[in-house]
């Protein structure tokens, strides 16, 4: 009620200044499942072949925002989001644009591998499929790439014919990284990729997200603090649908301007 | 996460003596209860087995007996007959069978396709699953008669076409509800990663999820075949019997469950011996499909 009044000075998020290019822009975002308000008026600047993290405890949006930059949310009725987001300055929310296009521009990991029921090859080329019709030596050249890309290859040049589904956990995950970025997206959007993983698969993981923000602008959803500061250039703070707290990674974690975000940290609170 | 919190909370107390032995007594009481529940477990699975294997020995002592090349080569004969076989009851049961499969399954899948991936939550797909309930748990001789009336009766003649149709209403409700439950099974996270290449929902069903399901669907194909195989009811009204071979489907065909009716009723010796033959082929394949259908579904899972 009272912020109605006078708007209280957290209301905005503290945001340092970013002057790096934008890839995507969010403007007053609101989502809604049903009647539940989870993001309230989110904006934020994501900068260009960085990697940012969202971070924040459960259910605090954070991967309630990731999926809005691909309209995952779309696939059930009762969500619903409000707002901008732009993608290099169109609109994807905008209803004329076409979902199959945003989404070969932005891929997604989730947090549990999904290999699909069908050969390590063929998971790769799968999305290839949807959008070009390669020829046999280009499509092998670009399932090679992927894999190699995603520091799959070694493993699994010999068995490529072989099912998704007989690789470890880790290796699922990074079939998952590689069959996304087989389609060469410009975003790639990483829904807790480590959760399910094992220290060692999630090692792998980490190092993959530092060398794929070269070609593309990565998005990560974690829980775990110390990855985000150790993979991220960025951080964004969030809790209970607000943005909290937005900023360079360093900045973020070593001096928070906003004291809720050095509670979560820091473990006082979370 | 605090760590201020935890001095506030005792250390657990050691137990005394006493609450030592009320333990262990509740522990044996636990154990008990334990045993009765196994026994009663076990008696219930001992005597449905029992009545299973009493069957199955039954057919195979009466029907071995009866099982010859000739059952496979000769037609059915008339009573008292030195000779005869069930070549085209036979060949009439694997027709009607397999056509009323080919006729069924796909329309089958597609509605249980619909069911689990666009009508989930629509009146029209509640509407269509309170119907194919309804269907499923219809007797089979309720279908036999729709047959006659709709199909036999307005043609004027029985005829094997009637009868696959028959069996394409019992083979359908069953197909329709093991595609809907495999499919719900699919987690919806393998779904959104297709999705989230791009990927339409045409092709996201046919590529990834029937894909992903398809051990379980044949699974339920292969017991819908099972079953229709040993319905006797729907083919007495439409395909009725047929004394000799024949593949025109415009003609009265015999079956193997309705020979069986009728051979196992009369009071002929020659005709109750095939009959016990009958039962023990049907039986066989009805048990093989079952095996096939849990050999298909292990492997791939």
């Amino acid at each position: 009620m009272n912020a109605l009044l006078t708007p209280r000075p957290e209301a905005r998020a503290a945001t340092s200044a970013i002057t790096e290019r934008a890839k995507i822009s969010v403007r007053d975002l609101n989502f809604y499942y049903g009647g539940f308000h989870a993001l309230k008026r989110i904006s934020m600047d994501l900068p260009e072949h960085k990697v940012t993290a969202f971070i924040g405890p459960s259910g605090c949006g954070k991967s309630t925002l990731l999926r809005t930059f691909n309209r995952m949310f779309e696939l059930y009725p009762e969500q619903r989001a409000e707002g901008q987001i732009l993608l290099d300055g169109e609109n994807i929310l905008d209803r004329s644009q076409d979902v199959s296009l945003i989404r070969a521009k932005v891929g997604m990991v989730f947090q549990k591998p999904t290999p699909f029921p069908m050969s390590i090859y063929d998971n790769v080329a799968f999305g290839v499929k949807l959008f070009e019709t390669l020829p046999r030596v280009e499509m092998d050249e670009r399932v090679e790439w992927a894999l190699k890309k995603a520091a799959l290859w070694n493993e699994v040049k010999d068995k490529l014919d072989q099912s998704g589904a007989g690789l470890s956990g880790g290796q699922q995950q990074r079939l998952c990284i590689a069959r996304g970025i087989a389609i060469k997206p410009e975003v790639l959007l990483l829904d807790e990729p480590t959760s399910a993983l094992d220290p060692i698969s999630t090692g792998k993981i980490e190092e993959l997200v530092h060398e794929l923000k070269s070609d593309y602008t990565v998005l990560i959803v974690t829980h775990n603090m110390q990855q985000a500061a150790r993979c991220s250039d960025y951080t964004a703070y969030m809790y209970l649908g607000d943005l909290v707290e937005f900023g360079p990674t360093n900045e973020v974690f070593t001096q928070p301007k906003r004291k809720d975000t050095e509670d979560y940290i820091t473990g006082r609170f979370g | 996460m605090s760590t201020t919190n935890t001095a506030a909370i005792p250390a657990a107390a050691a137990f005394t003596p006493q609450q030592q032995a009320a333990r262990l007594v509740m522990h044996r009481r636990r154990k008990r209860i334990n045993v009765v529940a196994l026994t009663l477990a076990l008696s219930a699975m001992a005597f449905g087995v029992f009545w299973l294997v009493w069957i199955l020995v039954e057919t195979v002592r009466l029907g071995l007996g009866g099982l010859s090349l000739a059952v496979f080569t000769e037609m059915t004969p008339p009573p008292q007959a030195e000779t005869g076989g069930l070549a085209n009851a036979i060949f009439g049961s694997l027709m009607m069978a397999g056509l009323a499969t080919l006729l069924g399954t796909p329309i089958g899948v597609m509605a249980g396709v619909y069911l689990a991936e666009y009508g989930q939550k629509s009146w029209l797909g509640h509407a269509t699953r309170f119907i194919n309930d309804i269907l499923l748990s219809a007797p089979s001789i309720v279908i036999g008669l729709f047959i006659y009336s709709t199909v036999v009766a307005r043609f004027k003649s029985f005829s094997a076409i009637a009868g696959v149709l028959a069996l394409a209403l019992i083979v359908i409700p069953v197909v329709i509800r093991t595609t809907e439950n495999m499919l719900s099974l699919i987690p919806n996270a393998l779904r959104e990663a297709a999705y989230a290449l791009g990927t339409p929902k045409w092709k996201v069903i046919a590529s990834v999820t029937l894909k992903s399901a398809r051990a379980g669907v044949i699974t339920g194909i292969l017991l819908a075949v099972a079953r229709i195989s040993g319905e006797t009811a729907p083919l007495l009204f439409t395909a009725l019997s047929n004394q000799f071979w024949t593949s025109d489907l415009r003609e009265p065909m015999a079956s193997l469950p309705v020979t069986i009716f009728k051979f196992a009723m009369s009071p002929y010796e020659n005709w109750q011996q095939l009959a016990w033959a009958g039962v023990f082929l049907i039986t066989l394949g009805v048990l093989a499909l079952n095996i096939a259908a849990r050999v298909f579904f292990r492997n791939k899972h």
